[in-house]
């Protein structure tokens, strides 16, 4: 065993709870120091775009200060942090086509372009693979 | 590697904006690259496996969409390439669909035999 897991995610930010499970599970695995390897695939290499900008909210009547509410790229930036502290190693990789025909290119710099042959290797030398599916039906 | 059944569950997502299904896309980038895989189409996708299908002369304002993806095309590239593709025969009922104009090569099974199906893979990936 090599004490390694893979997810593949594919949901961009706010729009499923599939990215905040895929989250917890990362969250977990980094705890239990478990190296994660992270492909994230067509609307998932959204999720670290550094120009991402929390917003007040108008209906609770909150600024952006007393709404403190994290953009996906901070949630990442987070793990990355707790990897460090965890002393375990959290590996992101954006899919290179899929962050070119969005315009994704502006990402935080723990995470690093590739494309599927780093989703490959990362399966290869994982104890297993989470595939995250964005089913619509 | 592992031997790996991949499902596809959810068609035409995004099959104008894209060049391709991203689920067929990665899988087949994933065999160019060594992985063994197998392929189920259930839900939606079966209709993919329909071989007289043309998605093409899509206009949006003064832009065609030259190039979508062609969905039975890419299954028989898949074929080609040594890939096996399943077609779940109940989903395909249900969709009204003639099993006789399916592509060839595409395996139908029930529901029932899935199960028995994944036992045969190290790993089911479901896109």
């Amino acid at each position: 065993m090599n004490n390694s897991i893979t997810l593949c995610i594919m949901d961009p930010p706010y729009e499923s709870a599939n990215t905040t499970t895929a989250f917890r599970l990362i969250d977990a695995a980094l705890r239990q120091h478990i190296e994660v390897n992270v492909f994230a695939f067509e609307g998932a290499v959204a999720l670290t775009v550094k120009d991402q900008m929390p917003h007040p909210n108008p209906v609770h009547g909150t600024t952006v200060e007393e709404e403190k509410h994290p953009t996906t790229k901070d949630l990442v930036v987070s793990l990355f942090d707790l990897a460090e502290s965890m002393k375990a190693d959290l590996n992101w990789v954006n899919c290179g086509l899929c962050v070119d025909e969005r315009g994704t290119g502006n990402f935080i710099d723990a995470a690093r372009r590739g494309g599927p042959p780093d989703f490959l290797q990362m399966v290869q030398s994982s104890d297993t693979t989470l595939v995250v599916p964005t089913r619509r039906d | 590697m592992s031997k790996i059944l991949s499902i596809v569950s959810t068609a035409y997502r995004a099959t104008q904006e894209e060049q391709d299904d991203a689920g067929l896309w990665v899988n087949r980038a994933l065999v160019n690259g060594g992985a063994e895989i197998d392929l189920l189409l259930q839900g939606s996708a079966v209709n993919y496996a329909v071989a007289r299908q043309d998605p093409t002369g899509l206009v949006i304002g003064s832009v065609a969409i030259e190039h979508p993806a062609i969905p039975p095309q890419d299954l028989k590239a898949l074929q080609a390439g040594g890939m096996q593709v399943f077609a779940d025969a109940t989903d395909i009922e249900a969709y009204g669909l003639d099993p006789e104009k399916l592509e060839p090569g595409v395996q139908l099974i029930t529901k029932g035999s899935i199960a028995g199906l994944f036992r045969k893979y190290e790993q089911v990936w479901q896109w």
